[in-house]
């Protein structure tokens, strides 16, 4: 390899990780909960080799722009080798996402669960954390220089292994940044991005799915009529994270040219919000968002209501929900493996028999097929390769398989894993959210 | 960084084997499915090709001799996409010609996979370039290798062997056998030995061939070995009774590390084959797979069919990790036997699922589908059942020994 090559390796290694480290280095938040010599030490021998040089180099925020093209992330270079290890970066960022989810998030999961809600400062953190700009484009402020689907998967994936609920309402918000940063017009990203990148996120959701059985998101129940200049919707969007807090929303919503992405302020006349709790999910204070009349201007329209756009990001959020439900069912399987040896039955722990030995086996297999497939969509989206059929064939596994080892993580537990006083029950309710989400959640 | 994509230089060796399995297995696999038995001559020509391919590079051929847990490496940040990799992706093509033709190409025989893997140079000197077949399961032991009772008593210069062998694949077809047997049965397992016998040895009797079930294109033998000598020098490994480690049992048991990986990949194999003729079928029928729409939206057969892709891509994920692992001298015993627990599983779930969705079209004899269905179960049996990858997978998550978790 040339000298020449070199650098440019070195160069490109900068644009995706180092403005991400330095705003995380350049918070508290690591000093507050405590685990910044941790990251410290996973970033040193994480990147050595590769990284030492760029650290130097700060990240330069580039002025808005508000005319002109809409800025979009690169998509990756092709790679050449079979590969399963995250990058420097990605590991360095897993690694304090997973202290964050092992510290805060889990020891919050119980009462979030019960209290359906959230302290604001546990979300302030996660926003800190800067997961919610992977899909912001550098020229406005993002972090990620090429699109970072396997990047969000991994940080779901950590930050589900605390709790699922708590990381569908933190990463929410994600998701129309993302949104916006894929398909949004040059005068959107310009208007709404900003805020994303800065202290004070605003709650957001991505708004797909409808309350009907058998919802399909390319044939929408929401619709779209031209007023005029504007558009004037009609419809209901069903799970919405933290509903009543949004003050923006992505919502999918049919027009004669077919299902179309539309940015719709929260003080857009005719919304409202309904509460729907649910089965699991129930830090994330799920709710109903009612469009009733709801008029938006012309501009509110993504993408200009391509249809390839749309389907990109019904597809881009199964990924997200594969991830988080491999992050679940890892934590299914990290709990019940101490319970089961530590449990006695009939003179001898229970994990010395097949029947229970078995069913650990299972939920290691399965879930190590979760996060293959999962990665393998991801990484495909981030290679600029089509990535439909991947990221069906995740769905369907995380759908089946996270359902069967949230029932089988109660079950090796017993009446034990019945009660609240263990989270087996809390995931077994949470679980079951992989196979029913449409949207909310993108990579 | 990561990437589950097929490397772009095996992708050569993948459209290679592709093309054997297209042109030379599929037109002879139902011919030797129904002459069980009769040996595919066709394949002569082809072993030579194969040998060829593996003297010519270091990417691996199509069988089990490159299974060594070593590789070249690929400069780029210390990642290697090697031989085991390589020989994973060449079976799966292969298998999804025929995998019971695989299994009776030349010279790839288990037996040689354990010569490759823990012969000394001398006996891969002597040894090397034959067809060498595996004789481990008995009458009284299949699962319970440290059961076996076939016994090797030194005498003089020569060991004498007794004992009863069954299911020895390519067992009246392969040049050498690699029997194992015990040099002490009071010991168990640290005195199980593997050695090495020529097939055409006078004490070693083949009493009869199996009819089976499927793969019925590999024959399956039965031997009894009375009174036979082999010389000193054909035992693989070392003679001293007292230690279980890379030299004894541990090694004879490590080569099935390095060959689950290669059995998985079969199962791929054999389930693609079946998904994909199943798919161009109910494309006939008028179910088109839609993989934008919710599976539920669908056809219930495009809905099954999603559910058979997700389980067989999971198999082929994680097999490809376990190769991959190997090349990068990674401990993969555990993921090893995940590959093989899942896509032994899938295999026959797929199969078996393809034939109920294409129906008498899949059930008769006219096509392959009811053929894939019969050899698929194999594949969740030899090389370690279903139920010996879960104990394996279970003991290595749980930290327990086998006496723990029996």
């Amino acid at each position: 390899m040339t000298a020449t090559q070199d650098k440019s390796v070195a160069d490109r290694s900068m644009g995706l990780g180092l403005r991400w480290l330095n705003r995380l280095a350049g918070s508290s938040l690591l000093d507050r909960i405590h685990i910044r010599r941790h990251v410290e030490r996973a970033l040193y021998s994480g990147t050595k080799n590769g990284f030492r040089s760029a650290t130097a180099a700060g990240r330069t925020f580039k002025a808005v722009q508000t005319l002109g093209k809409p800025a979009r992330q690169a998509t990756g270079k092709p790679r050449s080798l079979f590969d399963i290890t995250p990058d420097d970066e990605q590991q360095m960022f897993q690694e304090a996402v997973r202290e964050f989810a092992a510290n805060k998030v889990r020891p919050a999961a119980l009462e979030a669960d019960a209290s359906r809600a959230i302290s604001g400062e546990l979300l302030a953190q996660t926003s800190e954390l800067g997961v919610n700009m992977l899909g912001v484009p550098e020229e406005l402020g993002g972090v990620m220089h090429e699109q970072a689907a396997v990047s969000a998967a991994l940080i779901g994936e950590a930050l589900a292994h605390g709790d699922m609920g708590i990381a569908y309402a933190a990463l929410a918000p994600g998701a129309v940044a993302t949104a916006i940063g894929h398909w949004g017009t040059a005068e959107q990203e310009a208007a709404y991005l900003p805020s994303f990148t800065g202290e004070d996120t605003p709650a957001a959701a991505l708004a797909i799915l409808e309350p009907r059985p058998l919802f399909d998101p390319l044939k929408l129940e929401t619709k779209a009529r031209r007023d005029g200049e504007d558009w004037v919707i009609d419809g209901v969007k069903s799970l919405v994270a933290r509903a009543k807090e949004c003050e923006l929303f992505v919502v999918a919503v049919e027009t004669e040219d077919g299902p179309a992405l539309f940015v719709v302020e929260s003080g857009a006349s005719g919304l409202s919000v309904e509460d729907e709790p649910a089965m699991g999910l129930r830090p994330a204070t799920t709710g109903r968002l009612v469009l009733e009349g709801a008029r938006v201007p012309g501009s509110a329209l993504m993408a200009e209501g391509k249809r390839e756009a749309y389907v990109e990001c019904i597809e881009r959020a199964r990924i997200a929900w594969c991830a988080l439900a491999t992050g679940t069912s890892q934590a299914v399987l990290d709990y019940v493996i101490p319970y089961v040896n530590e449990r006695t039955a009939f003179g001898e722990p229970i994990s010395n028999r097949q029947a229970v030995a078995f069913g650990v086996s299972d939920i290691g297999i399965e879930t190590e097929g979760m996060r293959l497939t999962t990665y393998r969509a991801a990484s495909r989206a981030d290679q600029g390769e089509d990535f439909s059929r991947e990221a069906a064939l995740a769905r369907r596994l995380c759908a089946a398989k996270g359902m069967q080892i949230g029932s089988e993580g109660v079950q090796l537990l017993g009446g034990h894993g019945f009660v609240k006083e263990h989270p087996v029950e809390r995931w077994y309710r949470d679980l079951r959210a992989a196979g029913v989400m449409e949207g909310a959640l993108l990579v | 960084m990561i990437n589950l994509e097929i490397p772009k230089k095996f992708k050569p060796l993948v459209s290679q084997a592709n093309q054997v399995a297209t042109e030379v297995f599929r037109p002879i696999s139902r011919k030797y499915d129904e002459a069980e038995h009769s040996y595919p001559k066709e394949l002569d020509m082809l072993a030579s090709l194969i040998d060829g391919m593996n003297e010519g590079s270091d990417i691996g051929g199509a069988g089990a001799a490159g299974v060594r847990r070593e590789s070249n490496g690929d400069g780029d940040s210390g990642n290697r996409n090697g031989s085991n990799l390589s020989t994973v992706l060449g079976i799966i093509e292969l298998c999804w010609g025929d995998v019971g033709l695989l299994l009776s190409m030349p010279r790839q025989g288990l037996g040689n996979s354990a010569i490759a893997s823990v012969a000394s140079d001398e006996q891969l000197e002597h040894y090397g370039g034959r067809w060498a077949a595996m004789a481990i399961t008995e009458p009284e032991a299949g699962s319970d290798s440290a059961a076996i009772r076939t016994t090797a008593d030194l005498d003089g210069d020569e060991y004498v062997l007794n004992g009863e062998k069954i299911f020895v694949t390519s067992g009246d077809r392969a040049d050498l056998i690699v029997v194992w047997a015990t040099l002490d049965p009071s010991v168990g397992r640290a005195a199980i030995r593997s050695f090495i016998v020529e097939r055409d040895n006078p004490g070693l009797k083949l009493d009869r061939l199996e009819h089976k079930l499927g793969i019925r294109a590999s024959d399956t033998a039965n031997f009894t070995l009375q009174n036979c000598r082999v010389p000193k020098e054909a035992l693989l490994g070392s003679s001293e009774v007292k230690v279980d480690t890379k030299q004894g049992f541990g090694g004879a048991m490590q080569t099935f590390d390095n060959t689950r990986p290669l059995v998985a990949a079969m199962a791929v194999g054999v389930a693609r084959a079946s998904l994909d003729e199943t798919r161009t079928r109910l494309a006939e029928a008028g179910v088109e797979i839609d993989y934008t729409a919710p599976a539920f939206g669908q056809h219930a057969a495009a809905a099954r069919f999603l559910e058979m892709e997700a389980d067989y891509e999971a198999a082929r994920l994680l097999t490809l990790q376990a190769a991959w692992m190997a090349d990068n001298g990674k401990p993969n015993s555990l993921q090893a036997s995940m590959a093989k627990a899942k896509a032994g599983r899938t295999c026959v779930d797929v199969s078996l699922g393809c034939v109920e969705l294409c129906g008498s079209v899949g059930y008769g004899e006219n096509e392959l589908l009811e053929k894939w269905a019969r050899d698929a179960k194999i594949l969740d049996i030899f090389e370690g059942t279903q139920q010996i990858q879960l104990l394996i997978v279970a003991r290595q998550l749980l930290g327990k020994s086998s006496a723990d978790l029996r």
